[in-house]
């Protein structure tokens, strides 16, 4: 890994000012609240997290997270699939519109689903009837992380599916393959990385996800508080230690999920080549 | 790899799509229909929400609290805080694909990954590492208060907090661009003797440049509409600290309902802007590759 051009110039000016510029962003924040954590006795952290209505937000941002990425993975594969091979009126206002959520600010995403979802909202009356109340309720959160984190699977299976070659497909279909198997035993598994990468992306997103959850999610410690909220509670009554301990755990959650996505495409293409050697 | 270009090659699009390859019209429509009404309800649904409750007592209402001094002070701060977050996060953005796209440094995936940090860091993690450093038991807080500096529950801290969490932007639009693009027309340029800073506002910069508008345009849809961190640093001092999406939570806390969504569709507005300028951009960057 050696420098191979060195006869365009500026490396080091970009690289030092690179360097620099993420030490005192980024670095030296995090190091500060690591140092932090590590300067609070074990115990104090233990403490912090140990108990009942840390627990339980920690099983709601982690359990919801996951349950909505998984609903994303799932609605979102079709949406990818529908946007990428079908045409049908509108198709390319929907694609803009996947968008949406990466570019409107959270806390306007958050009112609005409140609204909506609230008994006497568009689509909470509508759902009333029928016995389900999201609004200020878990329901509710897994709705407002759904939103957030759908762009992420359907932006990474997109490139995914319109790469896929369809010659493979006419090819099982020459040998006699119907069209539900050839999708589940050909098309599916080349799209699994990418579906992967989209999902630790996703649930990355929906755990740390403060602005469109809060609103709709009444916030009843031990019930709907998410573990962000949690931290700006004990922030507003001055308890720098417990929100320190909470900050770390969910920083110590996001580098395992960038490990995650940096090494799961790598390990299942790893794993798909041995297969297809073997 | 090499597997992957080959299939690229010789796999066709959607337009060579054959029967064999196709699912029956019942199956098409359906997952159509599915897809109509998920994206509908989850993403159009929310924005005319928006739209209908900014609306709902009539323009004069919106125009009101679109313009009272409070909405006005938010918006200002919101501008402001774009105006000097933006410009920076765009030179580091420049630096760093320069330095990571052009040349292969020891450690270059490690630094691709500390630059998109930032993205998978919760923004009230983000809001709070700034608290632990600059608030008054924080780090810095002794040293900052002795000198009367304030950071939190002021506008610097709003101003860092959105730098963190903005940071990645411009860098990671830029960086595969400049990659793709490699040295060659610089090095050409190099040997008919162009300086450093000629090479770049003449050879690289033109390269790039709808790659760099569109880091831009994201980087400062963010800036903008960022909620968690700004909110955790703020201190909600209405007039003073509270930017425009903090103005909204503190109008809808307050049952302003209506005001609320009057400058929530102003931040809708900023939203669909960026996704259509965004929208344009890509097609060009796509005409670009092609």
């Amino acid at each position: 890994m050696r420098r191979r051009h060195n006869a365009v110039p500026g490396f080091a000016l970009t690289f030092g000012a690179t360097m620099l510029y993420l030490s005192l962003v980024v670095l030296i924040p995090l190091a500060a609240m690591l140092l932090r954590a590590a300067s609070t006795g074990p115990h104090e952290l233990f403490s912090a997290i140990a108990n009942r209505r840390a627990l339980a937000a920690f099983g709601l941002s982690f359990g919801g997270a996951l349950l909505a990425a998984a609903i994303a993975a799932v609605g979102g594969s079709i949406a990818a699939w529908v946007l990428v091979r079908y045409d049908f009126p509108g198709r390319k206002l929907f694609d803009a519109l996947v968008d949406l959520p990466f570019a409107m600010p959270t806390a306007v995403s958050g009112i609005a689903l409140a609204t909506l979802l609230a008994p006497q909202g568009w689509v909470g009356r509508a759902l009333l009837p029928l016995g389900w109340k999201l609004a200020y309720t878990r329901g509710g959160v897994i709705v407002a992380m759904v939103l957030v984190s759908l762009p992420f699977i359907i932006r990474t299976l997109q490139p995914a599916l319109a790469d896929l070659p369809l010659d493979v497909e006419e090819a099982a279909a020459t040998l006699g393959s119907g069209r539900l198997r050839t999708v589940a035993t050909i098309v599916a598994p080349q799209l699994l990385p990418a579906l992967g990468s989209g999902f630790a992306l996703a649930f990355a997103r929906a755990v740390g996800e403060y602005g469109s959850v809060i609103f709709i999610a009444g916030n009843l410690p031990g019930k709907t508080e998410i573990v962000p909220l949690l931290i700006v509670v004990e922030l507003e009554q001055y308890d720098y230690a417990a929100a320190t301990a909470l900050g770390a755990a969910m920083l110590a959650a996001s580098f395992a999920v960038l490990l995650c996505i940096h090494l799961l495409p790598r390990w299942m293409s790893r794993r798909r080549l041995a297969q297809a050697g073997g | 790899m090499a597997a992957g270009t080959a299939w690229r090659l010789g796999g066709g699009a959607t337009a060579g799509s054959t029967r064999a390859t196709r699912e029956p019209l019942w199956v098409r429509l359906l997952l159509i229909g599915f897809t109509v009404a998920f994206l509908g309800g989850l993403l159009v649904l929310p924005l005319v929400v928006v739209l209908s409750q900014a609306f709902s007592e009539g323009v004069r209402t919106w125009v009101a609290s679109v313009v009272d001094p409070e909405a006005r002070a938010a918006i200002a701060l919101t501008l402001k805080t774009a105006a000097i977050v933006v410009p920076l996060n765009a030179a580091f953005g420049m630096a760093a694909a320069w330095a990571l796209g052009k040349f292969r440094p020891r450690g270059r995936e490690l630094w691709i990954t500390l630059v998109d940090l930032p993205f998978s860091v919760s923004p009230v993690v983000a809001g709070l590492l700034f608290v632990l450093l600059f608030g008054r038991n924080g780090w810095l807080g002794p040293w900052l208060a002795e000198r009367d500096i304030q950071i939190i529950f002021a506008v610097p801290g709003i101003v860092i907090a959105t730098l963190f969490i903005t940071a990645p932007f411009v860098a990671r639009e830029l960086l595969p661009i400049m990659e793709a693009q490699g040295t060659d027309e610089e090095e050409a340029a190099r040997l008919m003797g162009a300086s450093g800073w000629t090479i770049f506002w003449r050879v690289t910069l033109p390269n790039v440049k709808w790659g760099l508008l569109y880091g831009l345009v994201l980087c400062n849809a963010r800036a903008m509409g960022e909620f968690g961190a700004v909110s955790v640093v703020s201190g909600h001092i209405r007039g003073l600290t509270n930017t425009l999406p903090l103005e909204v939570e503190v109008r809808y806390g307050e049952y302003q309902a209506t005001a609320a969504f009057a400058l929530a569709s102003l931040l809708s507005a900023l939203a669909l802007v960026t996704l259509v300028v965004k929208t344009v951009l890509e097609r060009r960057l796509e005409a670009r590759t092609e």
